[in-house]
């Protein structure tokens, strides 16, 4: 999967960020859902903009789960793998995507909260702080590469 | 029963045309198991949630399996030239060229669905028959336009670029979610509230599971026809090389 106009290393960049998007949503859906039940498919408060907002997040974390995948592979393929940079990526990516879904989805367009019957406080602190610091590993992480040389 | 028997038929010309031409066994199975899919469908069905898994099988299942067989191939292939000139004229047309846009595909496809289970379309189906035809008719021939929009491996006339193919089959994928929220929240007329969050749930889950398929085919499409030229000069220079190799023996 290549985009002729990206470089090598933003492609192993963008690569990470598409995995991490599609990996977060993955197990928002499998943990949070499927297994603990502890979001609801759908909350009676939520707005029409978190629907369509919803709707699209889950379709091309779906899409991104796969093309992120494609494009590792692809990356492998021609030798142009940084693993580093990469993670960087997924972490950026991963974090980026559930910040959004903590603070707009859940807080502000309220698609469903973290938990029910319980003292949200807590629940959206940690989630948002695990975002925060995927955020800031992710940065560290692509920076760092950035010195590196090219292979 | 009269879609029933176009595609019983459809399925029966398909096998006969293959025997005469040299066609990879998987293509016609692929076939056969996409009419039995979408005949499995047609019937009257009782309940929201059973016409759901109908609309899973003969809206997206069925259709995937017909595109992969890749049917256009082996229409133009089997027809006298005269005629499969024709059918490649009509293929190159405008108006074909707009139907099959991926867009325009879309539209019909998931737009449709918008329209049957928003307003009272949905409730007027089961007391009209003609209409119950139709509405099933255009499901299963709209999702095969947007199937083969998306991944289709037939000769295109009017081919499009990976990028713009996966913004529109994103942008569908979330329409189709969307909807099935929404009818979980707003049940069709006729509908009771836990039929519809049942057949809601129905539509989200196995769509998704489709879509997924959907999803690596196109992707794997795209990785393939980006490999890097250099890895087929390797390839052809192993090739060659063993080539002279056996020559020389």
């Amino acid at each position: 999967m290549e985009v002729k106009s990206m470089g090598f290393a933003s492609r192993n960049l963008w690569s990470g960020i598409l995995f991490g998007v599609g990996f977060v949503a993955f197990i928002d859906e499998m943990v949070f859902h499927q297994l603990l039940h502890w979001h609801h498919f759908y909350d009676k408060s939520t707005t029409a903009v978190g629907l369509v907002s919803d709707g699209l997040f889950h379709a091309f974390s779906w899409f991104a789960t796969v093309a992120g995948l494609f494009m590792f592979a692809d990356l492998r393929r021609r030798l142009t793998l940084r693993l580093k940079k990469w993670w960087g990526g997924f972490l950026l990516g991963g974090g980026v995507f559930q910040l959004y879904d903590g603070i707009i989805q859940h807080m502000m367009m309220r698609i469903h909260q973290i938990r029910y019957d319980v003292d949200i406080f807590p629940y959206d602190l940690a989630w948002n702080l695990i975002a925060a610091a995927m955020i800031l590993a992710g940065t560290l992480l692509v920076l760092r590469q950035k010195g590196e040389r090219h292979l | 029963m009269i879609l029933t028997t176009i595609l019983v038929l459809g399925g029966l010309l398909y096998l006969f045309a293959a025997r005469n031409t040299h066609w990879p066994p998987y293509r016609s199975l692929c076939w056969v198991l996409g009419i039995l899919c979408a005949v499995s469908v047609i019937k009257p069905h009782t309940g929201f949630a059973s016409h759901m898994w109908g609309h899973l099988l003969l809206g997206m299942q069925a259709p995937l399996l017909m595109v992969l067989s890749r049917p256009v191939t082996l229409v133009l292939r089997t027809i006298p030239a005269p005629l499969a000139r024709q059918l490649t004229r009509l293929m190159k047309s405008r108006a074909f060229g707009l139907i099959s846009d991926p867009v325009t595909a879309s539209v019909l496809n998931i737009g449709g669905l918008w329209l049957l289970y928003t307003t009272n379309i949905y409730a007027h189906m089961h007391h009209h028959a003609v209409l119950h035809e139709l509405i099933h008719f255009h499901v299963w021939l709209a999702g095969y336009f947007f199937t083969a929009s998306m991944i289709s491996l037939d000769p295109r006339p009017h081919p499009r670029s990976f990028l713009y193919r996966s913004i529109v089959l994103v942008i569908a994928l979330a329409a189709h979610g969307i909807l099935a929220k929404y009818i979980y929240a707003n049940p069709p007329l006729g509908v009771s509230a836990e039929e519809a969050e049942q057949g809601a749930m129905i539509m989200y889950y196995g769509g998704d599971l489709i879509d997924l398929v959907l999803i690596i085919i196109f992707c794997h499409q795209w990785y393939t026809v980006t490999r890097p030229r250099v890895a087929r000069f390797r390839e052809k220079t192993v090739c060659f090389a063993k080539n002279a190799e056996i020559s020389r023996k």
